[in-house]
């Protein structure tokens, strides 16, 4: 157990997961609470078009990544309503961009003869024990600073996120925190890519975000236990992983993160039930307990 | 996976001669046709609806479905047939937790549709050498079905345009209204139930051409268009069905000729009639109102 932590791989995969899984937690939290699921869901697959391209026109996958999902992020906020766009709208964007990346795939294994012929199976599914030394580090300070802008503007992102209109009210710049969290989104995406690959990184934004909103309506515990969760899953996951070599990591963290979401579901909805058929009393659901906090 | 290097000649009735004098081609057309109408159909109804995100995690689902099925060893329309239609039974039971719980809903399907995928992949990686498969199961191929499954395919395509053309009345009033309709004695809660059904069929239907991760592009893409085009109900249903159709014969007749992938041709043809269309909404108001008026 302990050589096994020891090991190069796994110190790097330790070190860019906890980052990125502490990035998630945080965005995915204010993804679900603002209702915005769909678009983090849109972002990851971008991120997949992103890296594809990147290696058909022969650069660095990360920097396809960056600017793949930013720039899409972007493009939904100016698509929307106050930085937040229609599901539809979404949805007729991800599919085309799914079909370039694609045809980024063919490209990029027809052309180049120094082609890896499963990169398109990495991205998708990511190979966070083939991530170097310099990537981890990159990887990590990255989220790092992430989760340093989102804790920086968290206070007028909840405001703005549980009531826009009073937040306007207020002077809160709605719609330009309505952009630089969709950015932050885009960001995480790209770092997620890199751990958890394109298609499963959604889970890493839900599932922590989803329990957190579940234990507790308190913003700023939610948020801690979101992060926290995110980290923890993610070194289960790793371990389960290295112990058993016949579980991919990415399958390893997701089925550590939904088992909790799932635990968490089923015993609050027992509690609920027995509670509510002894005392109607909606003592601890008013409407929007985080409004009276901020 | 391209047949030679066949060379398009600019006589259209000879390349479509050239084209299905290859019996793949003729099933492919086929396939491609009773798919592209059952998704517009059933795609309509989820845009107007606004179940976007259901529709597209339903798609997910179809890949560990195929993988699974794969796996153990039996023909993959089963898989597809069974994670679908129990994935959509499984989002219609999931309990409603009332207007406030919108958020939490999207927390949990995104976590669902992350952990299928999840699944997907661990399938693959336990079922050793299929990894050039995977590119297939996620992105299709023009060898994707066979002429015994072509009649599966028409057969579940009878029977959900059949079951949607007795329930279309009342479910085109409940997805308006639901209120008003429950109100009305419609059975919505039964009909949404339903409806998820058909959308899990359709999906298991089209992944099996257009693979998973583009399902999407036949479901949303035209119906989108359709719907931006005219606002009578009738009229946009069929024409979301007849766009549906003519993006898939153009996809497949120009991937027959390229060395690019299905799925590419069909997302971009479709995302471009939605961007044309919503090009002739936005710059033509006027003409558009004296559209719907006459």
């Amino acid at each position: 157990m302990i050589s096994l932590l020891t090991t190069d791989f796994m110190r790097h995969a330790l070190l860019a997961g906890t980052a990125i899984a502490a990035a998630c937690g945080l965005v995915g939290y204010f993804l679900v609470l603002r209702a915005q699921v769909f678009t983090g869901d849109a972002l990851s697959h971008v991120a997949f078009t992103g890296a594809l391209a990147a290696l058909a026109f022969g650069i660095d996958p990360r920097i396809g990544l960056f600017v793949g999902t930013v720039a899409v992020a972007l493009l939904l906020g100016a698509l929307g309503r106050r930085g937040r766009a229609d599901d539809v709208v979404i949805g007729n964007i991800f599919a085309w961009v799914l079909g370039l990346g694609v045809f980024f795939l063919t490209v990029y294994t027809t052309s180049r003869s120094t082609a890896n012929g499963t990169a398109g199976v990495t991205i998708l599914f990511g190979s966070i024990f083939g991530i170097s030394a310099g990537q981890a580090v990159t990887a990590a300070w990255i989220a790092a600073a992430i989760c340093v802008i989102l804790l920086f503007i968290a206070r007028p992102l909840l405001f703005s996120s549980i009531d826009e209109a009073v937040a306007a009210a207020h002077g809160v710049p709605v719609r330009l925190l309505g952009y630089v969290f969709l950015v932050l989104v885009g960001a995480c995406s790209a770092e997620a890519t890199q751990a958890a690959g394109a298609l499963l990184l959604l889970g890493l934004l839900a599932a922590p975000a989803g329990t957190a909103h579940r234990l507790t309506t308190r913003p700023y515990l939610g948020l801690a236990l979101a992060a926290g969760l995110a980290v923890v899953e993610m070194w289960v996951g790793l371990v389960l992983s290295a112990l058993f070599s016949r579980i991919p990591p990415s399958f390893a963290i997701l089925a550590v993160a939904a088992g909790v979401y799932a635990l968490v579901l089923i015993a609050d909805t027992l509690r609920k039930s027995t509670n509510g058929a002894t005392k109607p009393a909606p003592d601890h659901t008013p409407t929007h307990p985080e409004r009276a906090l901020i | 996976m391209p047949p030679g290097s066949p060379i398009p000649s600019w006589n259209l009735l000879t390349d479509i001669q050239e084209l299905w004098s290859f019996p793949f081609m003729v099933t492919a057309f086929r396939a491609g046709t009773i798919v592209a109408i059952l998704a517009g159909a059933i795609g309509w109804f989820m845009v107007l609806r606004k179940q976007s995100f259901a529709g597209h995690s339903l798609a997910m689902v179809s890949f560990p479905g195929a993988a699974g099925a794969t796996l153990i060893g039996v023909s993959t329309a089963y898989g597809y047939f069974g994670f679908c239609i129990a994935a959509a039974l499984v989002i219609a039971a999931r309990p409603r937790t009332g207007s406030g719980g919108h958020s939490e809903e999207s927390a949990v399907t995104g976590t669902v549709q992350a952990f299928a995928l999840a699944c997907g992949f661990l399938f693959v990686a336990l079922y050793k050498g299929f990894l050039d498969g995977i590119t297939a199961l996620l992105f299709g191929s023009l060898l994707g079905v066979t002429d015994d499954e072509v009649l599966i395919l028409l057969i579940v395509a009878v029977l959900a345009l059949g079951t949607l053309a007795v329930i279309g009345r009342p479910l085109l009033f409940a997805s308006i209204d639901p209120d008003v309709a429950a109100a009305r004695g419609v059975p919505v809660r039964a009909l949404a139930t339903v409806f998820l059904v058909l959308l899990g069929a359709a999906v298991a239907e089209a992944s099996q051409l257009t693979g998973a991760l583009l399902v999407f592009a036949l479901l949303v893409m035209p119906a989108a268009t359709a719907q931006v085009l005219t606002a009578r109900p009738g009229l946009s249903l069929v024409l979301s069905m007849l766009i549906g159709v003519l993006v898939t014969w153009f996809g497949l007749g120009v991937a027959f000729y390229s060395q690019y992938p299905i799925g590419f041709f069909v997302t971009t043809f479709a995302f471009v009639l939605y961007v044309l269309a919503n090009a002739i909404r936005l710059g033509l108001p006027r003409l558009r109102m004296s559209w719907s008026t006459a």
